[in-house]
């Protein structure tokens, strides 16, 4: 536990020496890609973002499992916070996505796979939020919610199949097997990889920040009943 | 456990039969999503055929998702969900019968859309009618396994007419590119096996997983 709370302390430290060397390598040390010119950079968060949701929405699919199967409370708070981080970077994604696109592909949004994928993604796990509002008293939602996140991942590879039979035309960044052109410039790697670090390690601590703030939340209504329960039995 | 089911099945069948309330709505509701669909599209007769599998599909995800929540409105009612809870029926067989009553009620409403969008888009059917039908089924079987599960959720929520289609919608969408791709290729002439696979991929998955949790969703 020690151990926990030390690395949780160096968290932010951590996230702020990552994201200064990442925007010095963005916006300083890194080439300007040759045709797409300045407007590629945006394409440094995009992915990093990318990867942040998918991760947050994979966690809300551990913890929700945790959570059905242990009962543990620690579980549903993680659950809620990643799927709050989650939605929010799947937001940025979508915003840094079309501003680059509109530029070099003409248009804002395509039907594309990987958008379409997104765009769903994005939906499930607002609806995942809205349920947490407005779906009921609060241990069955939190059930609700669990078998939601469940449902969510396992739908992923099926979504995943199904936007293929979709025409795709979204760069494969990494890898050229998907007939993308593939990052080869060392230092666009580089930045790539210290970015996505960077925000990464965002995540992370946004996700421990707002669990964190779910436990204070749930004690401090515990103790309001308390005091509630006392002023009852007093009067 | 099969009897259990069949006991489930039998007793919806047999309200629905009596009341005819889910049925009606079905197929007002199917009727009209079609009408509306090829109005607002308004196509030439040359080109009305392209649009049937968008229109079919479209009609089905928007029907089922309007209609499906009144199996559960029902037992809800008296509380006849704590009734069903309390005898020794395994909430698995109480999925799989409500999950088999549902399926009834949309391949009827399906039977009755389909030849409606045949005649007013155009298209002829007949010659495919085998891939069409498997194509129908699966749909409907993978529409009503997730359909299920969450009607069973929204039914205690206090804004459950927006709640439901709005988790449902995003997690069905396998089912509507699968099934409008399946059908559009089975009219086309082409093999439609990719788009079949999507479909059984999302069947498998989610009975199973609505057998699993069913139970999650429905104790209190």
């Amino acid at each position: 536990m020690g151990l926990m709370r030390r690395l949780e302390s160096l968290l932010p430290w951590a996230t702020l020496v990552a994201m200064l060397i990442a925007q010095w390598l963005i916006f300083v040390r890194v080439p300007t890609e040759a045709q797409m010119g300045i407007v590629q950079r945006i394409f440094y968060f995009h992915v990093g973002t990318a990867w942040a949701a998918f991760g947050c929405f994979f966690v809300v699919a551990g913890a929700s499992a945790v959570y059905l199967w242990r009962g543990s409370r620690a579980a549903d708070r993680l659950a809620l916070a990643s799927a709050e981080v989650g939605v929010l970077f799947c937001t940025l994604v979508l915003v840094t996505g079309p501003i680059w696109a509109r530029p070099i592909w003409g248009v804002w949004w395509t039907w594309d796979p990987r958008l379409t994928m997104t765009v769903i993604l994005w939906a499930i796990y607002a609806a995942y939020l809205m349920l947490r509002a407005f779906g009921g008293s609060d241990e069955s939602v939190s059930r609700y919610a669990a078998v939601l996140g469940i449902v969510g991942v396992l739908d992923i590879p099926v979504i995943r199949l199904s936007v293929r039979l979709l025409q795709g035309i979204h760069p494969a960044v990494l890898t050229t097997r998907e007939g993308g052109s593939g990052l080869t410039d060392p230092t666009m790697r580089l930045t790539l990889y210290v970015s996505s670090i960077a925000i990464l390690l965002l995540a992370g601590w946004l996700v421990g920040l707002r669990a964190r703030a779910a436990r204070l939340e749930s004690e401090v209504t515990a103790l309001r009943r308390e005091v509630e329960a006392r002023e009852g039995a007093a009067a | 456990m099969i009897r259990g089911v069949l006991a489930v099945l039998r007793k919806d069948l047999r309200i629905e039969w009596r009341t005819k309330e889910s049925l009606a709505g079905f197929v007002v509701l199917g009727v009209l999503l079609v009408v509306v669909f090829s109005v607002a599209l308004d196509p030439s007769p040359q080109d009305a055929p392209r649009f049937a599998p968008s229109v079919l599909w479209a009609t089905f995800v928007f029907t089922g998702l309007l209609g499906i929540q009144r199996g559960f409105v029902l037992e809800r009612e008296n509380d006849c969900l704590g009734g069903l809870l309390s005898s020794p029926l395994d909430p698995a067989a109480l999925y799989l019968g409500k999950l088999a009553s549902n399926v009834v009620l949309l391949g009827i409403m399906q039977a009755l859309v389909v030849p409606l969008v045949a005649m007013l888009l155009h298209v002829d059917v007949g010659r495919v009618l085998p891939v069409l039908m498997l194509t129908l089924a699966l749909g409907n079987l993978g529409f009503a396994a997730l359909a299920t599960l969450f009607a069973a959720m929204t039914v205690r929520a206090r804004s459950r007419e927006v709640m439901l289609p709005v988790l449902l919608l995003p997690l069905l969408v396998p089912v509507l590119i699968g099934g409008v791709k399946a059908t559009d290729a089975a009219l086309g002439g082409a093999t439609a096996a990719a788009p079949l696979g999507v479909l059984v991929a999302f069947d498998t998955i989610f009975v199973m997983a609505g057998v699993l949790l069913f139970e999650q969703v429905i104790r209190d």
